[in-house]
C-alpha cells in the first residue's frame, strides 16, 4: 500500500523584486507599451507644470488689487470673499454658529461609527438635526434668529445636500419595500411616484415646489423657499435611493426570505433584522454614488433663488470692485466640490470595511 | 387514536403552481414523536409537502393542522404554527451579516420574547449539542458546509420546536460532511421531537424512520415501515425508484 507525507509549504518566489525591475516590468515591457509611457509622461508634463505654475508659484496670496505683479491665481479675491462663498448672506457676527455645527457634524460623522450602544445611536440620529437647526436657524435659547433668506454658500449647499440625504434615505427605502409589496394598489402607487420622479429632471422638480405647491395651501401660509426647495430634492432623491435599494434586495437570496419566515419573524422584523442590513450592504456603493449626485445637484436651487456656493462666486464676480475674477472663483470651487465628494466616497469604503463579514 | 396523540393531519391537500398541479390529494397523518423521511424523485412534490406544513407555501384545497391549530391564511395563526416548527434547509440559510450566535438568538428574542440572556444560555446549550460552540462568534461564510448545517439545525432547536422539517439537509454538503450532519439528526431522533425529513439519504431513513413515505408526481405512492419499505416494494414505481438509488 503506497505511503504519503505531507509537504511542507514552500514561501513563494521572491526574485524579480526591485525597482528597476518594477519599471521594466510595468511601464516598458515592449515598444508599444513603451511609447505609450512615454506619451502618457508627456502628457503629465505639458499639464502639471504650468497648472502648479499657475496655482502655486506664480500666485499672488497677500496684498491688494493694485499691487498683483505675477501672472498666476490671484487668490486674495478668494480671501476676500471667503465669508461670503462659505456663509452667504449670514450675519458675520454670527458665523460662529454654522461653524460649531459643522464640527459637530464632523465629530457626530468620525465617531458614529465607534458608538455601540443601539440606544445612544439613535439617540444621537434624532438629536443631531436638532441641535444643527436650533443653532444654525435661531430663535431658541436666546439665539437670535437668521432668516433662510440669508444662509447661503457653502453652509447651504452642505445644508441642503444633509437634509436630501438624511430625509430622502428613509422615504426611499419604504418605496423600495413598497414597490415589491404584493398589495396591487401600494405597489402602484410607488411604481407611479419612483417612475414619474425619475423621468423628470430635478431643475423641473424645484419649480414645481417653488411654484406648485403653494398652490395647496392657503393663501394665508407663507411657505418658506429653502424648506420647499428640501421637500423637492428629498423627493427627488427619495425615488433614486428606492431604485438603488430594490436593486439591493433583489440581490438577496430566496431563501433568506424563507428563513426569516420559518423562524416565525413578522414581515417588518424579518425586513428591519434580515433583509435591509444585506441589501443596504450591497447598496452602499451605489447609494454613495447616488448621494454624490445629490451633493452636486444641489447647485440648482439657484434657480429658484437660493444662493449656495457656486452662485455666491457668480454674484461676487459681479462686484464692480472685484471683475475679471470668474477663473479663481470657480477654481476655488471646483475643489471644495471635489474635496467634499471625494471625503463622501473615502467615508462610503470605510463603512462598507467595516460591514464585510465575507471572510 | 386520540387527537392529542396527532402532531400533523394533512387531508386531501391539492396545490398549484398557476395551472401546473403539484400536489395531488396529499393525505397525511404524523403522531407525536414519529419520525418520516419522504423520498421520491426531484419533481415530485415531497419539498412542496413540508413546505405547505410552515406556510412558505400556499395550498388551493384542502385542510392541514399542526398540533391541533388549523392553518389558514392569518397572519396570527401562521406565526403561532410557526414558533412551533423549525425548518432545516438544503442551503443552510443562516444569515451572512451575523455571527453564528447572533444567527441562534433571532428568533427567541424578537419572536419569543426570551430576554437576551437566557436566550445566550439556549443559544450556547444546543451550539454544544451540536458539538459548535467554540464556533460561536465566527460568520456563516467562515464555517464549512457541515458545520453551517448544523448551525441551522441548532438555530431551529433555540425556538424548542414540536416538530422539525428537514428539507433535504444533506444534499448541498461535500461527501466528507453528509455524516456529522446526520449524526446530529439521528442524536435528535432519539430525543422524542416528531420529526419530517426529505431525503436520499436511505442508511439514516432505515436507521431512524418509523416510516418512509414515496412520493412521485404530486402523490404518495407508497408509505411502510423501513424494511418493509425497502425490502418488499409494492408498487413497480417504487421499484424502478430504489432500484436507481441503491444500484451504485
Amino acid at each position: 500500500m503506497a505511503t504519503y507525507t505531507m509537504k511542507e509549504a514552500k514561501p513563494a518566489p521572491t526574485a524579480n523584486k526591485g525597482i528597476i525591475f518594477w519599471l521594466k516590468e510595468n511601464l516598458f515591457p515592449d515598444v508599444k507599451s513603451s511609447l505609450f509611457t512615454l506619451f502618457g509622461l508627456y502628457v503629465i508634463y505639458s499639464i502639471v507644470p504650468p497648472l502648479l505654475d499657475w496655482m502655486i508659484f506664480n500666485a499672488t496670496w497677500s496684498g491688494t488689487q493694485d499691487e498683483v505683479v505675477n501672472s498666476g491665481a490671484r487668490w486674495i479675491f478668494i480671501i476676500e470673499k471667503f465669508d461670503q462663498f462659505m456663509y452667504g448672506f449670514y450675519p458675520e457676527s454670527l458665523h460662529w454658529r454654522p461653524n460649531l455645527v459643522a464640527i459637530i457634524s464632523i465629530v457626530f460623522v468620525f465617531s458614529f461609527k465607534y458608538i455601540k450602544n443601539l440606544k445612544v445611536k439613535i439617540a444621537g440620529i434624532l438629536l443631531f438635526p436638532v441641535v444643527c437647526f436650533v443653532l444654525i436657524s435661531g430663535g431658541w435659547f436666546g439665539l437670535e434668529v437668521v432668516e433662510t433668506e440669508k444662509w447661503g454658500g457653502l453652509m447651504l449647499t452642505i445644508l441642503v445636500a444633509a437634509v436630501g440625504i438624511i430625509a430622502s434615505f428613509p422615504i426611499g427605502v419604504v418605496l423600495a419595500l413598497g414597490r415589491q409589496s404584493n398589495m396591487p394598489i401600494l405597489r402602484t402607487l410607488c411604481i407611479g411616484f419612483i417612475e414619474f420622479v425619475r423621468g423628470v429632471p430635478l431643475i423641473t422638480i424645484l419649480f414645481m415646489a417653488s411654484v406648485l405647491l403653494p398652490l395647496f395651501f392657503h393663501d394665508g401660509i407663507e411657505f418658506n423657499k429653502l424648506l420647499r426647495a428640501l421637500i423637492g430634492i428629498t423627493l427627488f432623491q427619495a425615488a433614486y435611493i428606492a431604485e438603488v435599494v430594490r436593486g439591493g434586495l433583489q440581490a438577496i437570496p430566496k431563501g433568506q426570505y424563507e428563513a426569516s419566515e420559518a423562524l416565525g419573524l413578522s414581515y417588518w422584523q424579518g425586513m428591519i433584522l434580515i433583509i435591509l442590513p444585506q441589501a443596504l450592504k450591497i447598496s452602499i456603493p451605489n447609494l454613495v454614488g447616488s448621494f454624490i449626485s445629490l451633493f452636486k445637484d444641489t447647485t440648482l436651487v439657484l434657480i429658484i433663488g437660493l444662493f449656495d456656493i457656486l452662485a455666491m462666486v457668480t454674484l461676487t464676480n459681479s462686484d464692480t470692485n472685484w471683475l475679471g475674477y470668474e477663473v479663481e472663483g470657480y477654481v476655488f470651487v471646483t475643489m471644495i466640490y471635489w474635496v467634499c465628494c471625494f471625503s463622501m466616497s473615502q467615508y462610503s469604503k470605510s463603512i462598507e470595511r467595516k460591514f464585510n463579514t465575507e471572510h | 387514536m386520540s387527537d392529542q396523540e396527532t402532531m400533523i393531519k394533512m387531508k386531501d391537500v391539492n396545490k398549484w403552481y398557476g395551472d401546473f398541479h403539484v400536489l395531488k390529494d396529499v393525505n397525511l397523518d404524523i403522531k407525536k414523536g414519529e419520525k418520516v423521511v419522504i423520498c421520491g424523485p426531484s419533481g415530485s412534490g415531497k419539498s412542496t409537502t413540508i413546505r405547505c406544513l410552515n406556510h412558505l407555501e400556499k395550498f388551493q384545497e384542502g385542510s392541514i393542522n399542526i398540533n391541533g391549530t388549523e392553518l389558514i391564511e392569518d397572519v396570527k395563526v401562521v406565526r403561532h404554527i410557526r414558533s412551533q416548527v423549525g425548518m432545516v434547509f438544503q442551503h443552510f440559510n443562516l444569515f451572512p451579516h451575523l455571527s453564528v450566535l447572533e444567527n441562534l438568538l433571532i428568533a427567541p428574542t424578537w419572536v419569543h420574547n426570551k430576554p437576551r440572556k437566557e436566550a445566550i444560555e439556549t443559544a450556547m446549550y444546543y451550539l454544544e449539542r451540536v458539538k459548535i460552540a467554540e464556533q460561536a462568534h465566527k460568520y456563516p461564510n467562515q464555517l464549512s458546509g457541515g458545520q453551517q448545517q448544523r448551525v441551522a439545525i441548532a438555530r431551529c432547536l433555540c425556538i424548542n420546536p414540536e416538530i422539525m422539517l428537514f428539507d433535504e439537509p444533506t444534499s448541498a454538503l461535500d461527501p466528507e460532511m453528509v455524516s456529522e450532519v446526520l449524526d446530529v439528526m439521528v442524536e435528535l431522533a432519539d430525543e422524542g421531537i416528531t420529526m419530517i425529513c426529505v431525503t436520499h439519504e436511505m442508511g439514516f431513513a432505515k436507521k431512524v424512520a418509523d416510516r418512509v413515505i414515496f412520493m412521485d408526481a404530486g402523490q404518495v405512492i407508497e408509505e411502510n415501515e423501513p424494511n418493509e419499505f425497502f425490502d418488499n416494494p409494492q408498487s413497480d414505481r417504487l421499484k424502478t425508484f430504489l432500484e436507481q438509488i441503491l444500484s451504485h
